[in-house]
């Protein structure tokens, strides 16, 4: 039986906007991967919890509050305490300039800002899986 | 064998989130590290209560999952309470094979609870409600300790009724609006269950929904499932139809005591040994079919099929003689 890409679409944090993560959701979906997604205002305790529970490959994490540099450090932290420390996190949304680079140091795998291409998301998750 | 799976597997699974969630994960892509695992964890299963949730698209099935496990995390009357696990089953894309796994939106109250391990399921093209590895998935949660385990359904209409097999008490979920009484008397999805909700029950029209629902069950004369039917002698389940507003949390704990109830009926009747044999039956024979299946597509000549074929649309073929011939070639004969 083939093996489907199993990816955790996850909204942390208290901004109550998912149309990008739903957008994600249904492209990875289109894109022959199996999409778990949490819904709204999720905490980092939530997220990494529900990483693990679901075992999945890799998470992206959308957010638009502003509190990306609060949430996904912390969310990193739990994934590694909790055994998920090769589990890749992406990170979508509005994220300065200046604050991509600290999320990249921070372990993040790639920050997509307004405008990336679905496709170059679906490229880079199966590049990433491929080299597994 | 893998890292993963020791002949200690049965003390390694106890209560370790992270191992049963990999397992998992081996057990639905039907790798051999996961038949392993199960073919040394079966002893040690049995001891889950498995209860089905389903109904259509939209009913509340998930919103009634989170409730009923909550209801058991509350607790039952017993001292210790209940681990619960989850199994929530959504459909596949038939064109891409991707799937999106949303239930876990409307289950937000029960994370935080480490005695509540939910996994989503997509089913991966089976049609009959459930993925084709439910079964063995609920196996390993049941060996890892969970003594409650929740299986929901994909938004089911008529003929998804694979879950009866599976589960020790099926719940169907209905709601107000979905369709006539001639709906409810149709075969089917109602007809396995053993106890019926009807969710959504503050919109309007919940009591035409009961009634009809209560209609149907008068028809079938109580008789519940084809296997209680028949002695009268026998103690008999009478199917409750219960009303739950499952985003209020309203009802769901009668539904835990109905539940409860059913599973006291069926061990004190001798419809738990025979539910039992019967889905045992089901699995072994589903098992030595897909075995058939792969030993066919595996042993059978590259070409073979695509001759057939064209054999067949050419008429220079029958379908059953064809049949006869591609099985010989895999190795399979029966005359």
């Amino acid at each position: 039986m083939d093996q489907k890409i199993r990816v955790l679409i996850a909204k942390p944090g208290l901004d109550g906007h998912d149309r990008g993560a739903k957008v994600i959701a249904r492209a990875l979906r289109d894109a022959g991967m199996e999409v778990i997604y949490t819904g709204l205002r999720q905490t980092p305790e939530m997220v990494a919890e529900a990483a693990l529970q679901e075992n999945v490959d890799i998470v992206g994490l959308s957010i638009l509050s502003g509190a990306h540099l609060t949430l996904v450090p912390r969310i990193i932290e739990l994934m590694q305490a909790n055994g998920q420390s090769k589990v890749p996190v992406f990170v979508g949304g509005i994220i300065p300039e200046e604050d991509v680079n600290v999320l990249l140091d921070a372990g993040v795998k790639a920050v997509y800002g307004p405008g990336s291409a679905t496709t170059q998301i679906i490229d880079d998750i199966q590049k990433l899986m491929a080299e597994k | 064998m893998s890292s993963l799976v020791s002949s200690r597997l049965h003390e390694d699974i106890w209560d370790n989130r992270l191992l049963l969630a990999r397992l998992i994960t081996e057990v639905e892509n039907d790798t051999a590290t996961g038949r392993d695992a199960l073919e040394i964890l079966y002893p040690h299963t049995g001891n889950a209560y498995i209860i089905g949730i389903t109904g259509a698209p939209g009913v509340g099935k998930s919103s009634l999952v989170n409730q009923l496990a909550l209801a058991f995390r509350k607790g039952t009357g017993k001292e210790t309470k209940p681990h619960v696990g989850i199994i929530a089953v959504d459909p596949s894309s038939p064109f891409t094979g991707g799937a999106i796994l949303g239930d876990r939106v409307r289950m937000r109250d029960l994370s935080g609870d480490t005695g509540i391990f939910i996994r989503s399921m997509a089913a991966r093209g089976a049609i009959g409600g459930l993925a084709r590895t439910t079964a063995q998935v609920a196996r390993l949660m049941d060996a890892a300790g969970f003594e409650v385990i929740l299986v929901e359904t994909v938004g089911a209409g008529q003929a998804e009724v694979e879950i009866a097999s599976l589960a020790h008490t099926t719940i169907v979920v209905d709601a107000p609006g979905l369709g006539d009484d001639i709906q409810a008397i149709k075969a089917g999805i109602l007809e396995i269950a053993d106890i019926l909700v009807v969710n959504k029950a503050d919109l309007p029209g919940v009591e035409n929904t009961e009634r009809a629902l209560q209609a149907m069950l008068q028809l079938s004369n109580h008789s519940g499932r084809a296997s209680s039917a028949g002695s009268s002698s026998t103690p008999v389940w009478e199917v409750p139809v219960l009303r739950t507003v499952s985003n209020k949390g309203e009802g769901a704990f009668e539904v835990m005591e109905n539940a409860l109830a059913h599973l006291h009926f069926l061990r004190t009747s001798n419809e738990w040994e025979k539910r039992q044999h019967l889905r045992i039956r089901d699995e072994v024979e589903n098992l030595v079919m897909q075995t058939m299946q792969q030993h066919w597509m595996k042993n059978l000549p590259p070409s073979a099929l695509d001759k057939s074929v064209e054999a067949l649309y050419s008429r220079k073929a029958t379908p059953y003689q064809t049949v006869k011939d591609l099985l010989k070639l895999s190795g399979f004969n029966f005359d």
